[in-house]
């Protein structure tokens, strides 16, 4: 049995499993089990990887699984994983897993919840272990649908307004992402071939320029709405807000990554010509986004709009550097990818546990909590720094791979861009030291907070599976660093041969 | 042609023996013991759809009038298929105190409108196409007609013959202009002859017109909104889908057969019809608030999609066209299903009256909501599926502006949907409807439309045996 179909059979029996059960009890411990199981078999797959790369597998993609499922369209169900994707998958696992117990408490509608979780994370996993483009996009769009549910049934404050806004533009997303991939389809293969939907073969082929400069802003914009591409990022402050904690830590630490993964992965691999010469384009569009993001985060009173509002700023870097096109820079992407994922999670749960307490998210309400819940108060400090990029934990790895490949760019063009979205670095430690200060530090605004009781035992494992995470790639990450370049290696390539006749 | 060849008209022979049968019995019958005739008739259908699986060889029958291939027995058993579901929907339905006389009349109306549309499909000339247009039609009007002492029903009755009338008279105008300017009305000898004379392309026009009308394609949808309002929900199931359904399916043959060679000129009226019709359903559905009315207008705008398939010109497009029907049948009935559900035990058919629907009868909403995520189509169920080769099919072709408007408008159509998700989910409702437990007949064709919409898609068999058959249509 091929471990990368384990990965759409484990979830698809946890969601089974939860059918039978009867209460919040045993469903909660029937999700933790099968995403337990899940996280195991994504380190299993990290190690399995590590070992073949060791034994001297040069292929690119690794435990290829492939069936024939439309022949007459040549759609095939195919998986397979590089380096790159690996990461993603664990990145994943441990974010689902953090998730389950962040929702341990969740009494209305339990088995319900928890099933609506499971299925957007096997819409997640399945499209990063899929690599043929049908495949890809089924996942993708089996991932957006959940989110209607969950948050308009358990979300807070205009949950309605905002979860019909999340799921129409991420549809819309979705549709553009429909012709670009059609489009790429019917030029995978030259006159008389069978036309394909496979990643690997499309790479080989060159797609008519005329095409290509048609097509890649639909797959680019399509995934950048996911990915927060300005000026089409406005879903997600509204989204992440009235989302429940385990949906935004997913949504924010991993879907929004479907869309940075896709734009690399599809529209940048398959298109690199029509990349080269719009990249430039996209790339005011990122920078806006990222500094924008950031802005917009210094003003807001509400935890879960800040943080939104970081995400924005974090996923639109990853988008920047992956505009880079070079080994450095994408390097920088993959691990800010990771890196992101794990604090905006790690930050979404930490709020999610805050709120649980003092029922509020305004934070000129509450003060000094440092003083009356010290776990959660230190877990929030470390999340803070390494989300202002502190060294020895993943941001400050991820943002300087981002800005030293950037800046090698050498035209003024990609210079300025590069400064502009590297300012992002300061106004970052302003709001992120914002509200530190006034949420955990200064004196205690409301009497009843001296009440509060720290974390539990179910919170202590969801904040510090993400903390050693965070601090084992800030502190070691040469070893997803390798992982990841090497399977870049293909990629750069492919790029750098077309690069002659680039805009810049 | 002898007597074995006229066997092979099988679905027609033994639907019509079927229609006599419960005739004859009905004729014998006390009015206390008329509920008999249900499971009668139920049984003696679900034999004939099981019939017209069994294999059978292509024969062409009354001097080239009539044909049959596999593809043409393909299209009625999906009909069948259809129809079946509706009959095992409309059992609540008819056992009420006030349908109790007219049970048979309700059988023999509808089977006699499906072997007008057997006959429509297996045309081999415009005559036989037009008696098997016309025997479709006639009695659907009575059918609209049924609860004839309501006054919007006796009002969707007399709309739908009027519009019918005119719509068949300016389509068999059409036909007449046809014979004129190409001296046969035999689709073969047409084929071959049809040019790109102005007289020709009238013609077409005019009996594009005919058969717009009866897919309801803007602009010549006007009856259906309140047609399918008034007429009971099981009628109105059948128009949605078995009538739409039928029209489709000869339309599109049609087109890649006797109309290939003009085309290039007809996709331009094709693209701005499909435009209007995705467009114009959408934005009026966006308003309804009423569950038949809300469920017409979310049809119209699928019609439009159909066209899509027609654009593409190509194996893919038909085969499309003939996929999409399929699962659109199904998604259609898992709605319509619940819809009538409700309906029957509660009388209540506005969007309001779902709210808070799921705490009380989660199965049905259950159905709902992926009956409704089939016909927006999202993963995993078969809609998406549908609704992808459609878009591939005009993408082969080069539409891929035409493409972006209709997934736009496929997100939008996304956003009406949800409002029922959102009424029968999220919204709260002191009084929501109560729990019911719908009987036998109802819950068989839910399960069915169920298990429909989720086999279709994931097993590519379907789609292949369509591809296949449709392999020798287009030259």
């Amino acid at each position: 049995m091929n471990i990368l179909n384990l990965f759409i059979i484990v979830p698809v029996l946890t969601v089974c499993g939860i059918l039978l059960t009867k209460d919040l009890k045993q469903s909660r411990l029937v999700s933790a089990i099968g995403m337990g199981v899940q996280l195991i078999l994504a380190f299993v797959l990290v190690y399995m990887y590590l070992a073949e790369r060791n034994a001297g597998n040069t292929a690119t993609m690794l435990f290829m699984y492939d069936a024939l499922w439309f022949p007459s369209l040549n759609i095939h169900y195919s998986l397979g994983v590089d380096g790159i994707s690996v990461a993603m998958i664990a990145l994943t696992g441990i974010v689902v897993f953090a998730g389950i117990f962040a929702s341990w408490k969740m009494e209305y509608l339990p088995r319900e919840f928890f099933i609506s979780l499971i299925v957007l994370a096997t819409g997640v996993f399945g499209f990063f272990i899929s690599i043929d483009l049908f495949t890809m996009f089924l996942f993708y769009e089996l991932a957006v649908i959940p989110m209607y549910i969950l948050i308009g049934i358990w979300g807070t404050g205009p949950k309605e307004y905002s979860a019909m806004k999340l799921t129409l533009m991420l549809m819309a997303g979705s549709a553009m992402l429909m012709v670009g991939i059609l489009g790429i389809y019917f030029f995978s293969a030259p006159a008389g071939t069978p036309l394909t939907f496979n990643l690997m073969e499309i790479s080989k082929v060159h797609i008519p320029i005329e095409m290509q400069r048609f097509l890649f802003p639909f797959t680019f914009v399509g995934f950048g709405i996911l990915g927060a591409l300005f000026p089409f990022h406005t879903w997600s402050p509204d989204g992440h807000a009235s989302a429940p904690t385990a949906v935004s830590m997913l949504h924010a630490g991993v879907l929004m990554k479907l869309g940075g993964y896709g734009a690399f992965r599809v529209a940048i691999f398959l298109m690199p010509e029509a990349a080269h010469e719009q990249a430039w384009i996209f790339l005011i569009l990122t920078s806006i986004s990222v500094v924008y993001g950031a802005f917009s985060a210094i003003v807001q009173n509400d935890l879960k709009y800040i943080n939104a509002y970081s995400s924005v700023s974090h996923c639109g870097l990853v988008l920047f550097a992956v505009l880079m096109m070079n080994q450095t820079a994408m390097n920088g992407a993959i691990i800010q990818m990771i890196s992101h994922g794990l604090m905006t999670a790690l930050f979404f749960a930490l709020i999610g546990m805050i709120y649980g307490r003092t029922h509020t998210r305004i934070i000129q309400e509450m003060g000094g909590l440092m003083k009356v819940i010290p776990f959660l108060g230190v877990v929030y400090v470390i999340a803070g720094l390494a989300s202002l990029g502190l060294p020895g934990f993943s941001g400050f790895v991820a943002e300087m791979t981002i800005f030293v490949g950037s800046f090698q760019h050498v035209d003024v063009f990609h210079r300025v861009v590069t400064i502009v979205a590297a300012s992002s670095i300061v106004i970052t430690a302003v709001y992120i030291l914002r509200v530190v200060g006034i949420l955990l530090f200064g004196p205690i605004k409301n009497p009843h907070f001296l009440e509060l009781t720290d974390a539990k035992w179910y919170e202590r494992i969801s904040t510090i599976t993400l903390v050693l995470a965070i601090t084992a790639i800030g502190t070691a990450p040469w070893w997803l660093s390798n992982m990841i370049n090497y399977s870049l290696a293909p990629i750069v390539e492919r790029l750098s041969a077309v690069q002659i006749t680039g805009l810049f | 042609m002898n007597f074995s060849d006229i066997l092979t008209m099988r679905h027609e022979l033994v639907l019509t023996l079927i229609a006599l049968v419960i005739l004859i019995i009905d004729l014998n019958l006390h009015n206390r013991d008329k509920h008999l005739i249900i499971p009668i008739t139920l049984s003696l259908f679900f034999i004939h759809t099981v019939i017209g699986f069994l294999p059978s060889a292509p024969h062409i029958l009354f001097g080239g009038m009539y044909h049959t291939t596999a593809l043409l027995i393909t299209m009625k058993n999906i009909l069948n298929v259809g129809v079946l579901i509706i009959l095992l929907q409309s059992v609540t339905w008819l056992k009420k105190e006030e349908n109790r006389e007219k049970i048979s009349e309700y059988f023999i109306l509808l089977f006699s409108t499906l072997i007008g549309m057997y006959f429509m499909i297996s045309s081999g000339d415009f005559l036989m196409f037009y008696l098997g247009l016309e025997l479709a039609t006639i009695p659907i009007a009575a059918l609209a007609a049924y609860t004839h002492h309501q006054s919007k029903s006796a009002e969707a009755g007399i709309k739908l013959i009027l519009s019918s009338a005119l719509s068949s008279g300016i389509l068999l105008f059409g036909i007449s202009l046809i014979y004129g300017a190409t001296g046969s009305i035999y689709f073969d000898s047409i084929a071959k002859v049809y040019a790109n004379t102005p007289m020709q392309v009238l013609s077409f026009i005019f009996f594009f017109t005919g058969m717009a009308f009866k897919i309801s394609l803007v602009p010549f949808h006007l009856w259906t909104a309140d047609v399918y309002e008034g007429a009971p929900i099981n009628v109105t199931s059948y128009l949605s889908v078995i009538s739409k359904g039928a029209a489709a399916f000869i339309l599109v043959i049609l087109m890649f057969t006797v109309f290939n060679t003009i085309a290039p000129i007809y996709n331009h009226i094709l693209y701005l019809i499909a435009v209007l019709t995705m467009t114009i359903g959408n934005l009026f559905a966006l308003r309804q608030k009423n569950m038949k009315r809300f469920l017409a207008f979310s049809s119209i705008s699928q019609a439009g999609f159909i066209l899509l398939g027609i654009l593409g010109g190509n194996i893919m497009g038909m085969t499309a066209v003939v996929y999409f029907v399929l699962v659109y049948i199904f998604s259609n009935l898992g709605a319509f299903g619940v819809v009538s559900a409700i309906s029957t035990v509660t009388g209540k058919e506005t969007m309001d009256d779902y709210d808070g629907l799921y705490s009380t009868n989660p199965m049905l909403s259950l159905l709902m909501m992926l009956s409704l995520f089939s016909l927006a189509g999202i993963p995993p169920v078969a809609g998406f599926f549908g609704k992808f080769f459609l878009f591939a099919s005009a993408a082969s072709a080069g539409y891929y502006w035409l493409v972006f408007i209709a997934v736009l408008n496929a997100t939008i159509s996304l956003y009406y949907y949800l409002l029922v998700v959102k009424a029968m989910f999220i919204n709260k409702n002191d009084k929501p409807l109560a729990y019911f437990k719908s009987d036998l007949a109802t819950r068989a064709g839910l399960v069915l439309s169920c298990l429909g919409i989720f086999i279709l898609g994931f097993w590519s068999q379907i789609y292949e045996i369509i591809n296949s058959l449709t392999f020798g249509i287009i030259h």
